[in-house]
This record gives C-alpha cells, sequence and structure tokens, in this order.
C-alpha cells in the first residue's frame, strides 16, 4: 500500500503535478479550518454556560450603564473595522503588493490594539466599581479594598455573573492579543520581535502593580519568546497563503464578539 | 499547491457587508437600550443577528462562500452538528437538574 502510495506521488510528480487537494485549498487553509473549528467549540462552551447562568439565576445583574455600551459598540466598531483592513490586506497579498499588505495588516492591528485598550480599561473600571472575582484576583494581585462599590453585592451574591464574564472576556481577549502578534510576525517577520519585547517591557513598567493587567501583561514576554524561536528556527518569507490564513485566525476572533456582545452586554444593560 | 482562493475581487461588495455588520451592530444596541421585547424574545433576537452577522462575517470575510461546496458543508455539518449535541445534553440536563420555579425566569 506504501510502495503503490509513493509510485503514485513519484508518478504526480515526474508528471508534473500534483494530486488535487480534497477540498480544493492548500493545506495550511484546511488546517486552520479545522482550529477554527474546534477552537469555536470552546467559545460555545463557554456561551452555553453563560446562558444557562443567565437563564437560571434570578435576579441577573445588570452593571453596564450608557458609559460601559457605548464603550463596548466602539470596540464592536473597532473589530468590523479591523475585519475590512485584513480583507484588503489579502487583496493587497494576492497583488503581491508588499507595501500595502503591510500597511492593512498594521492597520488591522492597530483597530485590534484598539479593541484590546478599551476592554482593558472596561475591566479596570468595572474591578474599581466592585466587580471582583475573589480567589482569581487575588492571585493576580488585585487588591481586594475594590469591593466597596456599586457592584460588590454582585460580587458577593451572584459570583457566576463575574465568573462567567470574567472567564469568557478574558478568553476572546487572550485570542485577540495573540491575533495581534500573529499577524505583526506576518507582517514583519523578524523586526516585529523587538518592537513586542519594547511593548512588552513598557507594558510591565507602566501598568501599577495591584491593576489586574499587572502580571498577565507577561503573556507579551512568552509571547515573544515563542515568536523568536518560530522566527529563528524557521524563517520565511510570509506569503499570500500566509496572509489568508492569518485573516481566517483574525476574522474568527471577530466573529466571536458578534455572540459575546449581545449575549454579555446587552442582555445585561441598566437603564437610567 | 493550489491557488490562494480566487473569488469575486469587486472589493465594494466588502465595504457593503462591513457596513450592513455596522448597521446591525447598531440595531442590536437600540434593541438593547429600547427593550421593546420581553428578556426571553430579546435573547432570542438577538440570536438571530449575532446568526445573521457571523453568516456575513464567515460567508465573506472568511471566503467560505467562494470554496468548494465540499469544504463548506463539512465545516457547517460537523460545527452545528456539535453545537446541537452541546445543547441537547448540556440545557436538557439541567434543565433535569434545576427546574426553575414556575414564574421565574429571565429577569
Amino acid at each position: 500500500m506504501a510502495d503503490a502510495t509513493l509510485q503514485h506521488n513519484a508518478a504526480a510528480v515526474h508528471g508534473g503535478e500534483f494530486e488535487a487537494p480534497l477540498f480544493g485549498a492548500y493545506s495550511k487553509k484546511v488546517g486552520m479550518w479545522l482550529f477554527l473549528a474546534s477552537d469555536s467549540l470552546t467559545f460555545g462552551a463557554l456561551l452555553f454556560a453563560f446562558s444557562y447562568n443567565r437563564i437560571y439565576t434570578v435576579p441577573w445583574p445588570t452593571p453596564f450603564h450608557v458609559a460601559s455600551i457605548t464603550n463596548a459598540t466602539i470596540m464592536t466598531a473597532c473589530l468590523l473595522s479591523s475585519s475590512l483592513t485584513m480583507v484588503m490586506a489579502v487583496f493587497a497579498a494576492q497583488r503581491h503588493d508588499r507595501a500595502w499588505t503591510r500597511n492593512w495588516l498594521l492597520a488591522t492591528m492597530i483597530f485590534g490594539t484598539a479593541f484590546i485598550v478599551l476592554h482593558g480599561m472596561e475591566w479596570s473600571k468595572l474591578i474599581d466599581e466592585g466587580l471582583y472575582l475573589p480567589g482569581f484576583m487575588s492571585v493576580l494581585g488585585v487588591s481586594a479594598s475594590h469591593a466597596s462599590g456599586e457592584y460588590a453585592d454582585v460580587s458577593k451574591n451572584v459570583p457566576q455573573f463575574t465568573q462567567a464574564f470574567f472567564g469568557l472576556t478574558a478568553m476572546h481577549m487572550l485570542h485577540v492579543t495573540i491575533g495581534v502578534i500573529y499577524l505583526g510576525v506576518v507582517a514583519f517577520r523578524k523586526w516585529f520581535l523587538p518592537i513586542l519585547g519594547v511593548i512588552w517591557i513598557a507594558a510591565a513598567l507602566l501598568i501599577p502593580a495591584g491593576n489586574v493587567f499587572h502580571y498577565p501583561v507577561h503573556v507579551l514576554g512568552i509571547a515573544l519568546v515563542v515568536c523568536a524561536i518560530i522566527l529563528f528556527l524557521k524563517p520565511k518569507d510570509y506569503d499570500a497563503h500566509d496572509v489568508e490564513v492569518s485573516g481566517l485566525y483574525w476574522h474568527f476572533v471577530d466573529l466571536v464578539w458578534m455572540f459575546i456582545f449581545p449575549l454579555v452586554y446587552l442582555m445585561s444593560t441598566k437603564i437610567i | 499547491m493550489h491557488d490562494v482562493a480566487k473569488h469575486d475581487d469587486s472589493k465594494g461588495q466588502y465595504f457593503w457587508v462591513w457596513g450592513a455588520l455596522l448597521v446591525l451592530t447598531g440595531i442590536e444596541v437600540w434593541l438593547g437600550y429600547r427593550q421593546i421585547f420581553a428578556p426571553v424574545r430579546m435573547l432570542e433576537v438577538l440570536l438571530v443577528l449575532s446568526v445573521i452577522k457571523s453568516a456575513l462575517i464567515i460567508g465573506y470575510f472568511m471566503h467560505l462562500k467562494f470554496e468548494t461546496a465540499l469544504m463548506r458543508w463539512m465545516l457547517v455539518i460537523a460545527v452545528t452538528g456539535c453545537f446541537v449535541i452541546m445543547y441537547l445534553f448540556f440545557f436538557r440536563d439541567a434543565v433535569r437538574i434545576l427546574p426553575p420555579p414556575s414564574g421565574v425566569g429571565l429577569q
């Protein structure tokens, strides 16, 4: 059987043609689709858990005022716009226009970074107002003195809200962060390593102790090591296929947010 | 190697999709504030809008609309099937273990 396969492959190579792919797409793209299919189940499970809590917890807290919803709407617009710039990057890559591929990828990264920053500010505001996850946040060094704000009762009486909210949004924020780094590697290759290093050190120095992101920001350091290993062990010039595959990942994080935004934010609005 | 997905190179349609997604988001926010539906109905309406938005993203931005029928159906059936199984097992069991008291539901 193996010999037959080898002979078949050798004949195909000598004939100057490869066997047609099963799904009509190159293997990297099929691999990314399969990964995204499996990752969608992770988010699906989290969204099911959130929905279950939402239905069976009475009364359900509604901590999101106008400011929070406005902030989340701007974040949504950032992600949707980033998807458009990502599509433009794929078009530029197919035209072999390196400069515009890099420019569009950079625009996508800027929108993604804006999303992360806005989300981080939203988290910090909610924590300052008393939305607190005792065990998890004490590990992160967040002071428990916040537990006297407007939402202190929510944290105390409905911990499943804070668990579901922080668990779901943290997982998504991690995915967006990985996406920005992924696009940075595709756009700038080894030049991205010092940029990522500077961002990591600056963030570590600027985010004060006691802030929820003081320790998690070191994810950037881990990403720096992983990216360095990949870029030095397997250096390559990323082509249109790579840009398209990275785009699939980026659109996926946008897609997930299209469910998180209405389920988590719009179903918990507080209108005053 | 198979070439990069070839599809309609008209960039205009992507701007239309982007605009439609922003409009649908605006409708969601408006519904969230006006609260013209009861909570359970609101959840259904928002989920329908989210599914429409996700279909636009998957079909156009992720180019699945332009892939082969085999790949389209394999992905859609596999993921949808997993979610259906997750729903059947999760919510059915959850309702059995923790039935909501009468008159209690979404607040």
